[in-house]
This record gives C-alpha cells, structure tokens and sequence, in this order.
C-alpha cells in the first residue's frame, strides 16, 4: 500500500498512532475536489482533533492508486481505521453522514 | 484501420471492421469509427462475447490495441470464458496490445456524502488507452454502475461525459447493457449512445434456441435492418447475412453427371447443370441417400469437393451402408475430397444450422453440397421456417455456383407430392423417386418431375439397386400398367419364351421347306427318270423303225436278188 504523493500533507500527528486514519484521494484542483478537501479538514479539526491522520492524495499525479483502491467516483475518502474500512465519495459537503460513516458521535 | 478525429468530419462515416464473420457485410463495413456503440441484448444473448471478439479480432487483425473494462465479471472468468474460442488475453495483455481492467463496485462499502463525479473511472480508462495506444474500448456492463451509486443523476451526466469524452478521443466504443422491459437498455443507455446500436436476442422455439442480431440503429450508414441469425462456436460469432437475395448471379450452361449414367441419359444425357439445385424426394427407403452418395461420388471422382451434410445418419454409418451399393465413400474422405458432417436437426436451432452450413461451405470451398434430409430441419421449426431457411441455403449456394443436392422425405406419396418444404418451386430440378406397389412387391420407380433448361425423359424408370449399384431400367408398359419388378421380369421371361418359341417355329418352318424342296427335288428326279425312259422308249422305236426300215430294205433286196438268181437257178435247178 502506497502512502505516498500527498500534496499538501495538512497534519501529522506523529506521537501516538492515530485512532483514524484517513485518506482522501481527490483529482487536482476541480471544485469536488477542493470542496473534499476544505470538508474534511473541517470535520476533523472540528470532531477528531489530534485523533487522526489524513493523507491527500492526487490521483492525476498517481493513476495506479485508482487500481489499488477501486477507484471510480472521485473524491473518495476512505477511512483505514479504526476498523471496518469505509469509503465515502463525494465532496463531503453533508456532514452528517460522513460523520455517521466515520463512526464519529457528535 | 485507425483514423484520425479530425477526418471523420466528412460526410460519410467511416467504419471500423470488427472482424466478426458476417457482421461487417450486413453494416458494410462494421462499426462506426471513433464512436460508442451500444450492444444491448438479454443476460446470455452474447454481448459480452460479441465486445470480447470485437477488441481481440481487432488487435489481432486491424492491429489496433485495445482496452477491456469489467464491470461485471472477474478477469479470470472473462479469460477462461474466451479461451475456449482460442483468445489468448493473457497473451495479448504480456504483449501490451491489450489492457483488461476489473471494476468493483460495492454499493454496501460506500457512502455518498455530496457532489462527486466519476474521474477514476476517466483515469483509469485514459491511463490503459494510453499505455497500449488502444483504439479500442470495451465497456462490459457499464450498466452496473447504476447499481452501485444512489445519485441517478450524477452518474447520467458522468456517463455522457464519458461517451462523448471517447468520442473525442477517437476510440471505438462498445458499450454493452441489459435489456429492459419494454426499453433496448433497462437504463435507457440508448439515449446517450445514438451512433449505433445492436441488439442481440436469444429466442427459444420447440426447445431450441436461436441467437438473433439486429442492427436497431446506425446513424448516417445503411444497414440491413433484419434479424441476423448468429452462431458462436469455437471459431467466435458468425453473423448470416439474409438479405442477399440476389437473382442475378451467373450461370453456367456446363453440365455435370449424377453418376448414375441411365439417369444422366434422362436427363438429355448430359447430367444436370453446374451450379444448379437438384431436389430427390421420395417415401422412406426409396434410394434417396443412394442417388445423393451416387452424386457425391461422381463430383470426388471429377476432383471436386463435396461436402455432405447428413441430418440422419453418421459418417461410418453412410460409409457402410455406401459401400453395399458399390460406393467407396471413405477413398474420397481419406484424399480430402469429401467431408460428410452429421448433425442432429435438434442439436440446434434452424438458423443455427444455416449459419453453421454457411460457415462449412466458405471453409471447405466444395463444388458440391448435400444435405440428407432436409425433412428433419423440420422438427426444429415450422415448414415455412424451413422453406426461408432453404431459399436462403440455396441462394447463398448459387451465388457460389456450388451444385447443391437436397433429398426430401415425402411421408404419403399419394396423397401430395408437393410436401417437399415448399422448395420444388425453387429448384432447378426435382426427381421423384416413389413406391411402385404390385403384385405383392414393392418397387422403386423414378421420373424427373421438371428439369429447367434441358430436355428431359417423362418415361417412368425402374430404379434397381443391387450390389453393383443403381441403375435405371426400363419399364414395361403391360395392359395393367407399367410393370416393375418381377412383374418386369416376368414379362422378360415371357418375351424370351416368345423369341425361343418363334426361332423355333422357324426352324420347323425351314425344315418342313427343306423338306418340300427335298421331295420337290425327288419328283424332278423321277420326272426326269420318266422322261429320259420315254425318251429312251421313243429312240427304241425310232431305232426298231430304222432297222426294221433297214432290214425290210435288205430283205427286199436280197428278195429282188433271189428272184433274179430264180430264173438262172431254175434251170439249173431242172438239170439237177
């Protein structure tokens, strides 16, 4: 499994191995994507602070993440942990349900 | 085979060939170049086969790279699902020509939450279109997707976005989808693909299934607009183009033997027409497989090819029974001149067979082609499916000038002749071969019912088969009818018996003349005996006459002399 090519690398939290691990893979700049992106921080600044670790990744800049994971709708969050994996498509706008699927209590 | 975007501006569309048998010629020329099309049919009616063909025909022979996208089944079902057609993916995805890509999608592990499109699907697809130069996409069922994402409306737009993205790409597409109720698609994909589209089907009849294709749209081109039947076996899918009835094909005026010579002097001696269809219809086992091995022999004996398609028996069995009458069917087979393909009428449906018997023929190239019986076709479909079928056959073997020789069961041979499937208009010629009953024995006679374009015999023969093989003999016309059979040989006795008793009667004759001039000769015998001793009587007379004449002439003399001497002697005689 890659981890690699985030491009903007927005926490890492080195001390403890995080409770959620996260990886949002998005496609460059289009509007989804940034969305995605200011959507996610938002949450988990908000809910999971110092609990988590978010990698970016660009899938134009590695297409062969798109076999690994599956890809096919973009932007897709997938939460490694804790266990079970989820993935989450979208731009993460309704927060309520990416809550729900991140098994966040509110 | 690979065009530019830029070119396809022009007014008519260009194609590209899939080279799947038979489908080219009924689009002229295949697919829409650089254009999605959609194949849409029911679970199992071969799209997935037809995509598959489309890509691997088109690495393999247009040399044109190609990408498969699964969204349904696992590469490895795909791989083992062709292999059995001879397409070897793994060996064409080593070679880089083509690119198989597995898309799983599991409804249950995502969650929506907002706007997003399907740019990984894009990426992935441009990132295998890039590495092997594809021209060529495959999109096995893209459907799917409709059941792995809740939002109907982002993925409409994703999928248009899609289409028109490989358009613009300049790829050929296919699209595959299930059939709806009622709708091509059962997501109305139709409505974004409006290049083309084909709809394969799979309809069973009496059991038996039949695969149909219909060209259901194809923009700016013609197209056939038929149901194709098609067939896959190993060699893929052949597509039958129905539509090529033409009536303007050559003909040649050469004739070629039946093989049975009694029969070729019936017809003006010469035997039928090259290119020509010969119908032999008769009851049950009235020599119908004979008179067709008969021909089959005579075309391997003339060098050419003959190709037997058997409905009844198999191959050993027409080889044993063939060799009764003197046939060595299996001499031609081993020098490759004959090849007898038996198959069950059921084993598949009608269009099934045409399609299998089109494909043999362009194969095997023959200059002769049976089929024994056509009569069974009809246990697979209607008789007025039969009769379509077999004017196509027989149109389609024209056109190759191929001779072709049906023979047909006629199940009651009184009551109508014409139950021959409906073909004996269609031929060129129909000999009848029937029972002849009578006299506690039944006979096999023959006649030419019609025989266009020659001068035929309307004499009714007899048709014998024996060891030595057919032959047609001559029947006697008696005052009960015609005479077959040991009546015929009867009559042949008793025409010997005639001749023997009429030599013989002239021999007596000869004697009793011989006899006569015998007799004859002894009377002119006798006669003439007679004759000679009158004769002889006569000159007896005639010589008593002369001498008495003689001896009375003497006796007078000497009696004139005496009486001189008298007078001397008297004195003396008084002296003494």
């Amino acid at each position: 499994m890659k981890k690699n090519g985030g491009n903007n690398d927005l926490k890492k939290k080195s001390k403890p191995p995080p409770e959620y691990d996260l990886r949002l893979y998005v496609t460059g700049a289009t509007p989804n994507s940034v969305k995605a992106i200011a959507n996610i921080t938002n949450i988990c600044e908000s809910f999971l602070k110092d609990r988590y670790d978010l990698q970016i990744i660009d899938v134009y800049k590695d297409a062969s993440v798109a076999w690994q994971e599956q890809i096919i709708a973009l932007p897709l969050l997938i939460k490694k942990l804790p266990l079970p994996e989820r993935k989450l498509i979208g731009d993460l706008s309704e927060t309520d349900k990416v809550l729900k699927a991140l098994g966040v209590e509110m | 085979m690979s065009r530019s975007v830029k070119k396809s501006n022009t007014t008519a569309f260009e194609k590209t060939p899939t080279g799947i048998n038979g489908f080219d010629e009924i689009t002229n020329g295949g697919l829409p170049a650089n254009r999605p099309t959609l194949v849409c049919g029911e679970a199992g009616a071969g799209k997935t086969l037809f995509s598959i063909e489309f890509i691997v025909r088109g690495i393999l022979q247009y040399n044109e790279p190609g990408v498969i996208m699964v969204f349904e089944e696992k590469a490895e079902d795909l791989e083992q699902n062709v292999a059995s057609l001879g397409f070897n993916l793994k060996k064409l995805q080593k070679d880089g020509l083509l690119w198989i890509d597995h898309v799983h999608i599991d409804r249950t592990e995502i969650e929506e939450t907002g706007m997003y499109d399907l740019d990984g699907l894009f990426i992935r697809l441009a990132h295998a279109i890039d590495t092997t130069g594809a021209k060529r996409v495959m999109l096995d069922t893209i459907e799917n997707l409709f059941g792995g994402f809740e939002n109907e409306g982002i993925l409409r737009a994703e999928l248009r976005r899609l289409f028109s993205w490989l358009k613009n790409r300049g790829i050929t597409t296919i699209i595959t989808a299930e059939k709806g109720l009622g709708t091509l698609t059962r997501h109305g994909l139709e409505e974004y693909v409006s290049d083309c589209v084909i709809l394969l089907d799979h309809r069973v009849k009496n059991q038996i299934s039949t695969r149909l294709l219909r060209v259901v749209k194809y923009r700016g081109s013609l197209h056939g607009t038929n149901e194709y039947p098609f067939l896959i076996d190993e060699d893929g899918i052949s597509v039958l183009p129905v539509t090529s009835l033409l009536l303007e094909r050559e003909v040649s005026s050469q004739r070629i033997s039946c093989g049975i010579p009694s029969l070729d002097d019936m017809l003006d001696g010469r035997g039928f027409y090259r290119g020509s269809s010969i119908l032999i219809s008769g009851t049950a086992g009235t020599g119908k497989t004979n008179i067709a091995a008969y021909f089959a022999d005579a075309s391997c004996k003339r060098k050419e090819r003959c190709l037997f398609f058997a409905f009844e028996e198999s191959p050993p069995q027409i080889i044993r029974n063939m060799q009764s009458i003197n046939i060595d069917l299996k001499k031609h087979i081993d020098a490759g001149l004959l090849q007898i393909l038996a198959t069950r009428p059921t084993s598949y449906g009608l269009e099934s067979h045409l399609v299998s018997i089109h494909k043999r023929v362009k194969q095997y190239k023959p200059r002769t082609v049976i089929l024994d019986p056509i009569t069974n076709l009809v246990t697979v479909a209607s008789i007025s499916d039969v009769k379509s079928m077999l004017t196509r056959l027989l149109d389609f073997l024209q056109n190759e000038g191929i001779t072709v020789l049906f023979t047909a069961l006629v199940f009651d041979n009184e009551k109508s002749l014409q139950t021959d499937e409906g073909i004996s208009s269609l031929v060129d010629a129909w000999i009848q071969v029937r029972d002849i009953e009578g006299n506690g024995e039944r006979n096999r006679g023959i006649y030419i019912m019609k025989s266009r374009g020659m001068n035929h015999s309307n004499q009714v023969r007899e048709f014998v088969i024996t060891e030595k093989g057919l032959e047609l003999v001559d029947v006697f016309q008696g005052p009960e009818g015609i005479l077959v059979g040991s009546a015929r040989q009867a009559q042949l006795l008793q025409e010997a018996t005639g001749i023997e008793l009429r030599t013989y009667a002239a021999s007596r004759k000869d004697q009793a003349i011989e006899r006569k001039k015998l007799v004859l000769e002894a009377k002119i015998a006798s006669l003439r005996e007679e004759f000679e001793s009158v004769q002889d009587e006569l000159n007896k007379t005639f010589m008593e006459e002369k001498l008495k004449k003689e001896i009375m002439e003497r006796n007078r003399q000497q009696l004139a002399n005496s009486r001189n001497n008298r007078n001397l002697k008297n004195g003396k005689n008084s002296k003494k």
